[in-house]
């Protein structure tokens, strides 16, 4: 994707809001220019921090994830008996919308961080181990094989082989469902905090009527899952350049 | 060389592929393994590469029994060998990279050779085989018939005294294909490897075996041999001797001469 467009959809979904705002007239559509101004001024500040408080969790829930789910994916996908073992129970668990488990999780947890990082862990550690998990067990045999022939035995084959092979799983599953992670992350900033950026939206939009700072809360939040995505698509670019690099 | 004794070797309760198989082998010697899809000649290399163990009978090199892949003997696949997210360098140089991983254990690594200078002892091998300018690029990148040159650089780079190639030129159309084979012909002398070759085709069964394995429908007890003294010796490819050869492994495979 070249900067050039993405700037220039940026541009022209700006240009609608702000026609569509003049066109409302009503309060709860400010103008661009209001969001705009109210985002840099509230930046510095409160909006800072709330960000900085989202931004943590998902980032310490993203580390945990893939520090839990692909060795875990790593070892089902090598062993046919172990994943045959697991697979039921992962296959009854994955498509569970994990956001439904937020005040099962809240009342175990309790209210702080650990509740809110757990449940962004949960929505990623399944999507990364069922891809990671895939990646491995489909690794054509000859290439097993060939390295085995080479001398290579169980660490070095995770070491030379599954390791490198999951990396652009890791990354799949990460821009799949970093989306999902930010909107749970929402839902459980709503909840007995008052810190993060779901907490500051509900908080300028429904108990202050603070119209352009809920909007300034809402793009800080779109900026937070776009600079998460493109940080991962940017890594993928970086570490696995043998995807993109396929023509002479 | 090697001695394979009484080799009995099934996949799950069907017919086995080999029943108490005898057959010997002799340093230096050039063989193709010939037959039909289904008649045991992959499962034969991977037996003799250590990747595969019989069920019963044994297989020795140089008098010691095979238990796991051996350092010194190198295989060379049909295709998928390549790691795809490593370069051509990365992948030639990945055999030296798994000993450093280990150190000489005897066991991943022949005992004594520790491992300085890859790039030294992996560039000669790429600039032998015409891909050195390759180097940086990922298999994806690079044609069938140079990825077989990698895989043909990292296997040779760690001095193999065996090389077991399955079907190793399948995928490559005829003049690459050839020049693969003049080359496997000239670091054969050069080397004095010994060479195992697995093959469906007999034109190719003729251009590299001087001695050639014909296996047929399983269950294979006994090697049938055929010998073909002149491979190897330049122009062989399309003298009388080579026709004479493809007829009589033609009409030994049962197929209209």
């Amino acid at each position: 994707m070249k900067t050039g467009h993405i700037l220039l959809a940026a541009l022209i979904i700006a240009l609608f809001w702000q026609m569509l705002s003049m066109f409302l007239q009503q309060p709860i559509l400010p103008s661009v220019i209001a969001v705009a101004s109210a985002f840099l001024r509230e930046l510095p500040g409160e909006l800072g921090w709330h960000f900085l408080a989202s931004l943590w969790r998902v980032v310490v829930s993203t580390f945990l994830a893939i520090l839990l789910a692909v060795p875990a994916g790593l070892l089902l996908g090598q062993s046919e008996r172990l994943n045959h073992f697991f697979s039921p129970a992962i296959y009854l668990l994955y498509p569970i919308p994990k956001v439904v488990l937020v005040p099962v999780v809240l009342l175990f947890l309790g209210v702080g961080d650990l509740s809110k990082i757990v449940i962004i862990l949960l929505v990623l550690f399944f999507q990364i181990l069922v891809l990671v998990r895939d990646q491995a067990a489909h690794l054509r045999s000859e290439l097993l094989l060939s390295v085995r022939s080479l001398g290579a035995g169980r660490r070095a084959l995770f070491r030379f082989v599954y390791l490198p092979a999951s990396l652009p799983a890791i990354f799949t599953a990460l821009r799949q469902s970093i989306g999902t992670a930010v909107a749970v992350l929402y839902i459980t900033e709503l909840f007995a905090t008052q810190r993060g950026l779901g907490y500051y939206i509900y908080m300028q939009g429904s108990t202050l009527f603070k119209y352009p700072e809920m909007y300034a809360g809402v793009l800080a939040m779109s900026l937070l899952g776009f600079g998460l995505y493109f940080a991962a698509d940017w890594l993928n670019q970086r570490l696995c350049p043998w995807i993109t690099k396929k023509d002479v | 060389m090697i001695q394979i004794k009484e080799l009995t070797f099934a996949y799950s309760a069907s017919t086995p592929v080999f029943d108490r198989f005898t057959w010997s082998i002799a340093p230096g010697e050039a063989w193709v393994v010939l037959g039909p899809s289904g008649c045991g000649k992959t499962t034969l290399l991977y037996l003799l590469a250590g990747l595969k163990m019989p069920d019963t009978g044994s297989i020795s090199i140089f008098g010691k029994p095979l238990e796991r892949p051996r350092p010194l003997t190198g295989l060379i696949l049909q295709d998928y060998g390549l790691l795809p997210w490593a370069t051509v360098e990365e992948n030639a140089s990945l055999g030296w990279n798994i000993r450093k991983f280990y150190g000489p254990d005897e066991r991943h690594a022949p005992p004594g050779d520790s491992v300085v200078d890859i790039t030294g002892r992996v560039h000669p091998w790429l600039k032998r085989l015409g891909i050195l300018d390759l180097r940086e690029q990922f298999p994806a990148q690079i044609s069938g018939g140079q990825r077989q040159r990698a895989a043909i650089a990292r296997t040779l780079s760690l001095e193999p005294d065996l090389l077991l190639m399955d079907e190793p030129f399948a995928s490559l159309d005829a003049p690459t294909r050839e020049s693969l084979q003049d080359t496997i012909l000239s670091l054969r002398t050069e080397r004095a490897l010994t060479t195992i070759v697995v093959t469906h085709a007999l034109e190719e069964a003729a251009v590299l075996g001087q001695r050639i394995l014909l296996l047929a429908e399983p269950p294979n007890t006994h090697p049938n041999i055929i010998e073909n003294t002149g491979s190897g010796k330049s122009g062989f490819r399309g003298s009388e001797a080579y026709h004479d050869v493809c007829n009589e492994l033609r009409s030994a495979m049962g197929a209209e001469p």
